[in-house]
């Protein structure tokens, strides 16, 4: 597969205001890829600007081996979906979605026929007649995908598309909208703060901060081996724990504050991180509470119950352990017949040394 | 007696107060006699007819259509343009400017109409025409349609004719295709409250006219004469009857408007 969309050096100055910082990128044909990162992180400026609504300030955009620069956004082989939706409030649902056919040579019959297949596509056959204005969230949202896929684009870029709707909304629109994008094999590229749904939705994943792309991975490498600590925060909860990296011939062995000397795992070795202090990172769910009388093979530490946060079909505890300041966050699955420890009790905490995330300080 | 009853009373009293002069106009226009006073003499519809007769008002009628059909598309054209900038565009002193833009709202007409004056008359060396007053009452009436665009314009989500050129229109067709029907009502409203406002202005009129008055300069003339004014309350009365109709048309279509992005009513002239 070779790369559709090729970004060089973007750099994008809003006055002093250094909004996008040397993004070096490349996507390929039919890749869900995501922009993931914090508000005005940049992510949506850099949408914008693969869109043509910003111009960059330096650096290069080719779509398709063609060069960007200079061509305005209703030439360009990209349609977007906007936060808004941006949907004709004085059209009807049919002549939303058939408006970008409107410089097209077809017939109107073939156009009409073109418009009820985006609708049917999106499952909104048979709203064509009805008056834009009067739709919900869901529908406004799939009226904007059948406006911009009709036109079949190179590549269609969604920005905060699902942030407007509902939680179980959301979840149905993030399954809806891989299946269209398998279906289609357009390429998208989804800006979101979201990071559940950057995870859950794309092939590849960009984490931003500060106009920057700090990792570009796919999906289970952003969440097991987070390059910074920056990243690991962002991405779901990971406990940070203060440490020493010694590197030797055998590999890399950490000196974890409270958990004691560990050999990290070859493929967790952070590159460019050498010996010295570091920061250990240990996702909730990569360690355990034992419960009493229960036995592990695993490494274990002792500690005391400090807070318990029931979600139902999880637990979080809060567990303090000797030598590091703040409680070990843990996350436990309630199994039938396994009780929730209380707060106070004294416990051991599991865990291991494949699952340590060596990062700077 | 009871607080709200008391509201009540003064809110009738308040209203009579507002009105009642208005109401006098209609009363003597039909009355038959030439003495503005009471008790009436009897229903008659002379004073219309003299008005239909009258070659001098037509003229001054002709002036004062044609001078506010204009002001009323320059000042909608220069409101369009403002408003679109207040509400799309970002650009260093926009709020300051902005309302500078605004400011002949709150000036008094005697200035602006002594100044304009002196303008034309001293600096430009202009002959004073319909044109003269046309380019003042656009200046009087541009800030209220400033005031009516701006709140089209900015019920306007900003994405919508981002969301025109991603689907292949150039910036301009966006504009027209999208932008400028969603603001129609806006456009409609502010034509009718421009050519109203320039209607009925007087002051500035009398001050720019030249050979040819408007309506109400002409109106002011008759006034002289004792007999004539029944005629005036004749006119009088069909310029109220006017002046309601267009008001009402152009709060129509504001409100309509809003219906129709969907929004709610956040006050407007009506």
């Amino acid at each position: 597969m070779t790369a559709l969309i090729q970004l060089r050096g973007i750099n994008k100055y809003f006055g002093d205001y250094h909004a996008l910082r040397d993004i070096d990128l490349e996507i390929k044909q039919g890749e869900f890829f995501s922009l993931l990162g914090p508000s005005g992180c940049g992510k949506t400026t850099l949408l914008r600007t693969i869109a043509g609504f910003e111009d960059p300030s330096a650096g290069t955009l080719s779509i398709d081996g063609r060069p960007m620069a200079g061509v305005p956004a209703n030439k360009r082989p990209t349609n977007m979906v906007f936060q808004s939706y941006a949907i004709f409030p004085h059209l009807t649902v049919a002549e939303n979605v058939g408006f970008g056919l409107r410089r097209d040579p077809r017939s109107k019959a073939e156009k009409a026929g073109a418009v009820k297949d985006a609708l049917e596509m999106v499952g909104l056959g048979g709203y064509g007649a009805r008056s834009a204005h009067a739709l919900s969230g869901g529908q406004r949202q799939r009226v904007a995908l059948a406006r911009a896929l009709i036109l079949k684009p190179k590549v269609l870029l969604l920005d905060e598309p699902l942030s407007a709707l509902d939680r179980k909304m959301r979840e149905l629109m993030q399954v809806e909208l891989m299946k269209l994008q398998r279906q289609v094999g357009i390429t998208f590229i989804l800006v979101t703060h979201d990071q559940e749904e950057a995870l859950v939705m794309s092939d590849r994943v960009a984490v931003m901060f500060d106009g920057q792309i700090r990792q570009m991975d796919d999906p289970e490498a952003i969440y097991t081996r987070p390059r910074s600590r920056e990243v690991a925060a962002f991405i779901g909860k990971m406990n940070f724990l203060p440490g020493t990296l010694h590197s030797s011939g055998e590999g890399v062995e950490a000196d974890v504050a409270g958990l004691g000397r560990a050999m990290i795992p070859p493929d967790r070795v952070t590159p460019g991180l050498g010996s010295g202090p570091a920061v250990i990172g240990l996702r909730p769910e990569s360690l355990a509470v034992l419960f009493e009388g229960e036995t592990t093979t695993r490494r274990t530490v002792e500690g005391t119950v400090d807070e318990v946060v029931y979600y139902g079909d999880m637990t979080y505890y809060d567990v303090r352990i000797a030598g590091v300041d703040e409680p070990l966050n843990i996350a436990m699955k309630n199994l039938v017949g396994r009780d929730v420890l209380e707060v106070g009790t004294a416990t051991r905490v599991a865990w291991d040394e494949r699952s340590l995330v060596p990062l700077a300080p | 007696m009871s607080g709200g009853r008391i509201l009540g009373i003064y809110a009738v009293l308040y209203l009579i107060f507002l009105y009642a002069p208005i109401v006098l106009l209609p009363i003597f226009a039909f009355n038959d006699a030439t003495i503005i006073a009471f008790p009436l003499s009897g229903f008659s519809t002379r004073w219309f007819e003299a008005l239909w007769g009258n070659a001098a008002l037509g003229d001054a009628v002709g002036n004062s259509l044609f001078i506010a059909a204009m002001t009323a598309i320059l000042s909608t054209l220069l409101g369009i343009c403002a408003a679109r900038a207040g509400a799309m565009a970002d650009f260093p002193g926009k709020s300051g400017i902005l309302g500078f833009v605004m400011l002949p709202l709150v000036l008094p007409e005697i200035i602006i109409a002594v100044s304009l004056l002196i303008v034309l008359r001293q600096v430009l060396d202009m002959q004073l025409s319909n044109w003269t007053v046309i380019a003042a009452h656009t200046l009087l009436c541009t800030p209220f349609s400033i005031a009516i665009l701006n709140g089209a314009f900015q019920n306007l989500d900003p994405s919508i004719e981002e969301g025109a050129m991603d689907l292949g229109e150039s910036r301009w067709g966006a504009f027209c295709s999208v932008v400028l029907p969603l603001v129609m009502p806006g456009i409609v409203s502010s034509l009718l409250i421009a050519f109203t406002i320039s209607l009925d202005e007087f002051i500035i009129a009398f001050f720019l006219t030249g050979s040819n008055p408007t309506m109400p300069v002409y109106i002011w003339g008759l006034l002289r004469f004792p007999q004539q004014l029944p005629v005036v309350m004749a006119l009088g009365t069909i310029l109220v009857a006017l002046s309601i109709v267009l008001l009402a048309i152009a709060e129509f279509y504001r409100r309509r408007g809003l219906a129709r992005a969907g929004l709610k009513d956040s006050g407007g002239f009506l």
